[in-house]
């Protein structure tokens, strides 16, 4: 252990060095530049804002920070001006003072809050016997000083997601002792409601005020940075855009340059209005709830692509799988003049009725990958494939090459385990899988999450094409380029609910991440710029 | 996020298949080198170390292993093993434990012992309330572990324990004979074919139907996914639950029927010799799935398993060994075969990547 350097006197002096710095930061991964000599100050005492839009440089910085990647050379990087060896090993964050949140906490829901305070000394096997009564004592104190209501001798799966994410970031500095720098807050908020997004803030800033710390906050909510941050720094496509006090921003200058060109919606219809009741509408949902989407009603008409989107845990990425029956919904669906309750819903159900879900996770939910590529995409239609024996064993292997065929998998053998095919031709094989049988509606979650570029684009043609025959597509995806290609309209969420619509002219990558990203603000000023 | 993946496509694709503009794929299935030849050893490895077993012993004990006598002793006798292990195949490909198979032969043929001997029934009523025994035993533990969301681990442990009580009760803790001589002549008294019991071909037939059900049908298909990839299934509109049910059913209703033939082959019933089974059955299954279609459970493989697992038995004992040694060679071919199936699961899941 590094002895802590922060006495009172040094701490004053600080103020005005930077506590972290990073000085042309760059990263490729093979031909792609990720981050492209990245400047950063992070000044003590400060709650530093890191914004910018998905693929933009943010996750990478960070898994620099924690030693998972390597940047290229020609980096350097201080602490409390002395250099920081680069790449950081593994792990050795933790030595720096340096601890992170991520949106996912890591938490073990089954343990008790003061045991999931002393996971990584119980992780670390080091130290005598754990002296339980004393870590509760201590845990209430802690909980008490910052006014919160939690029992420590409670399990974390009782617990709402704001105590959790609470607790996830006492542990992170309680966890550097009293070497403390830097507390890395990778969207641990993106779950919470507003209120609850405030008291957090107000314990990261205690914090950080009697830590002689820092905090970087990794977001993509312009909102909450402007809120809560005292410096902001933008990255676009890899690159710093700009290094800005808080206090001096406004919504409009961060919009421009989280997104780049001044391009605007040039309208923004308030979703649930008449004018989204569209002529043709050959599948309307009614009222959804279901994981964090809270009331959401829109229709699609024959032909049309939907898109779905908005920030991570603005609805958008459950939506699907409630209409699907796959979790837990109330709402109604009429597809062709049936109206079914979404609480009945099951995928079983769905599927007899033609409404297909392309799920995000290939891995898990798509397809087995232990499995053929034949048994995977014939498992919809296994039941219409028999014969005196048993499996009409000809047919289900005439139908895999077909779907290989017009689906272009790659390489064209069915017999391949799943697993063997790339991320794209996996994609191509759950498409075929589940286009294959003439589906009323389809539902695709981000259909091409790590896909490579070539696939990409035969995929949205499929979807051009599929749509074409006059079959309603909803596709949520948070990939905004995506939504431009192959969406003839677009449904920005937030906290559940519609929040903006985007059409024709506005269906470009700027206009849909502007839209997104000034989703939490309370009267949207795109929206309010547009009306007026 | 196609920054970071977008290097893999190239590398993934199989050779002459790149990820740009493509040859016509039409060209047909592209060679794995090198793999499926490892495949085909794996694939045949537990038959080939079968037959070096039988030469080994056959060389070393010429008179008394290598003989028409033993063949029908070896492929004859393990016709209740044969059958409960393949019943247990349901279970296992839909990725649930059953650890009640040995109680439910227990009680099966305790039922058959008990009903025909003791109370008088007629034989074949006496072997259809077995039959709905193990029937009712799968039902019960499907429910169970479905319904309740009970690990099946845990509700068959349970429920084996249960049976074992529930026989010992029945047959008032000891052996019942005196079952109608018509049902040991059609396990192992009649062996007018090749001098096999007819017990052997009961066997065969399980294995070709069992090998049917689960290679050939939609069920068997579906309970694979079940197994491999539950959400998959799910989100494929299969009735997930049901086939679960059904996976236990189908162990139990078999398990009876080994029972019965266990019952014939004894004459009788004992309320504990039938837990012996159950090691062997698991070892059998496991060391299958390392065969024939290496890293599944199947058919094929689950014969040769019991025939080679029984043969080594023999051949050692023969040799002198004790008794005992059937316990270290079944338990000890429950791990290896564990840990084979790992690794080809493992060596499979990464392939050329």
């Amino acid at each position: 252990m590094i002895p802590s350097t922060s006495t009172p006197s040094e701490r004053t002096h600080q103020a005005l060095a930077p506590l972290l710095t990073i000085e042309n930061l760059s990263k490729t991964f093979g031909g792609l530049t990720a981050l492209s000599h990245v400047d950063l100050d992070v000044f003590p005492g400060q709650i530093h804002g890191l914004l910018g839009e998905n693929g933009s440089g943010k996750s990478t910085l960070i898994k620099i920070l924690s030693g998972f990647y390597t940047p290229d050379a020609g980096a350097r990087a201080f602490l409390r001006g002395a250099p920081i060896t680069l790449p950081i090993a593994p792990g050795y964050f933790r030595q720096l003072g340096i601890s992170f949140v991520h949106q996912d906490l890591g938490l073990v829901p089954e343990l008790s809050v003061v045991e999931n305070l002393r996971i990584s000394s119980i992780v670390a096997g080091r130290g005598p016997l754990i002296n339980w009564k004393k870590e509760q004592a201590k845990a209430a104190e802690t909980f008490a000083r910052f006014g919160l209501n939690i029992d420590p001798r409670e399990t974390v799966d009782r617990l709402g997601d704001t105590d959790r994410a609470l607790i996830a970031i006492l542990r992170a500095v309680s966890e550097l002792g009293d070497h403390r720098s830097l507390l890395v807050l990778d969207e641990p908020t993106v779950f919470l409601p507003k209120e609850d997004t405030d008291l957090l803030f107000r314990v990261v800033k205690e914090l950080v005020a009697d830590g002689g710390m820092s905090a970087l906050l990794v977001s993509h909510d312009m909102t909450e940075v402007l809120e809560h941050t005292d410096r902001v720094t933008v990255l676009r496509a890899g690159e710093v855009q700009a290094h800005l006090n808080t206090a001096d921003t406004t919504d409009d200058q961060l919009v421009q340059l989280i997104v780049g060109r001044t391009l605007r919606p040039t309208k923004q219809s308030t979703p649930n209005s008449p004018d989204t009741h569209h002529a043709g509408a050959v599948a309307r949902v009614d009222d959804l709830v279901t994981g964090h989407v809270d009331g959401l009603s829109f229709d699609v008409a024959a032909g049309e692509i939907v898109g779905l989107t908005g920030l991570a845990g603005s609805g958008f990425e459950d939506a699907l799988a409630g209409i699907y029956g796959a979790a837990e919904t109330t709402g109604q669906l009429t597809v062709r003049g049936t109206r079914t309750s979404l609480a009945d819903a099951s995928p079983r159900a769905s599927l007899k009725a033609g409404i297909v879900y392309v799920p995000a996770d290939r891995k898990t939910q798509g397809g087995v990958g232990e499995l053929t590529v034949e048994q995977n995409v014939t498992l919809p239609v296994i039941g219409k494939f028999r014969s005196w024996f048993g499996l009409n064993a000809a047919g289900l292997s005439r139908r895999a090459d077909e779907i290989a065929e017009s689906y272009d998998i790659r390489p064209r053998n069915p017999g391949a385990l799943f697993s063997t095919l790339s991320g794209g031709n996996q994609q191509k094989a759950v498409l075929g899988k589940w286009l294959q049988d003439d589906p009323q509606l389809i539902l695709l979650q981000e259909p091409t999450q790590g896909v490579d570029i070539g696939a990409r684009s035969i995929i949205f043609d499929l979807l051009r094409a599929t749509a074409a025959g006059g079959v309603p597509i909803i596709c949520a995806s948070s990939d905004y380029d995506q939504l431009a290609a192959v969406c003839d309209r677009v449904i920005v969420l937030a906290h559940g609910r519609p929040h903006a619509e985007l059409t024709g002219a506005d269906l470009t990558h700027e206009a849909i991440a502007a839209s997104v990203i000034t989703s939490l603000t309370e009267t949207p000023a795109l929206l309010k710029e547009s009306v007026s | 996020m196609t920054t970071t993946t977008a290097p893999a496509s190239t590398t993934d694709a199989a050779p002459g298949t790149p990820a740009g503009p493509a040859m016509p794929g039409k060209s047909g299935r592209p060679a794995l080198p090198a793999r499926s030849f490892w495949l085909h050893t794996e694939r045949y490895a537990l038959l080939i170390a079968w037959l070096a077993v039988i030469v080994v012993f056959s060389i070393a004990l010429p008179n008394t292993f290598f003989t028409l006598g033993n063949l029908q002793n070896v492929l004859g006798s393990q016709a209740v093993l044969l059958i409960l292990a393949l019943g247990l195949l349901f279970p296992l490909t839909a990725g649930e434990f059953d650890l009640s198979v040995a109680s439910t032969l227990s009680m099966s043929s305790m039922t058959v012992a008990v009903l025909n001997a003791q109370f008088g029934l007629p034989l074949l009523p006496s072997l259809a309330a077995a039959l709905v025994v193990g029937l009712a035993v799968g039902l019960i533990n499907g429910v169970l572990v479905v319904v309740f969301k009970i690990d099946s681990f845990i509700v068959t442990l349970g429920s084996a324990t249960v049976m074992l009580g529930l026989v010992q009760w029945m047959s008032n803790s000891s052996s019942v004979t005196g079952i109608d001589s018509a049902l040991v002549q059609a396990t192992v008294g009649f062996r007018g074919i090749l001098g096999m019991p007819l017990q052997f071909f009961y066997g065969l037939v399980a294995a070709a139907i069992i090998l049917v059900i689960l290679t050939s049908t939609p069920i068997g298909r579906r309970l694979l996914f079940v197994g491999r990839g539950r959400q998959v299934a799910e989100l494929s509109g299969l009735n997930v639950n049901r086939l679960r049910i059904g996976a236990f059913v189908g162990s139990g209703l078999v398990a009876s029927i080994a029972g019965i033939v266990y019952a014939g082959s004894l004459g009788g019933a004992d309320p504990s010799s039938g837990q012996s089974f159950l090691l062997p059955a698991f070892a059998a299954c496991y060391l299958g799935a390392t065969a024939i279609v290496p890293g599944r459970f199947n058919a094929v493989g689950t014969f040769i398993a019991v025939f080679f697992l029984f043969t080594g038995v023999v051949g050692l004992q023969m040799l002198g060994a004790q008794s005992f040694v059937q316990q270290l060679f079944y338990g000890g071919a429950l791990i290896v075969a564990v840990a084979l199936s790992q690794a080809i699961r493992r060596q499979s899941a990464k392939a050329p990547k």
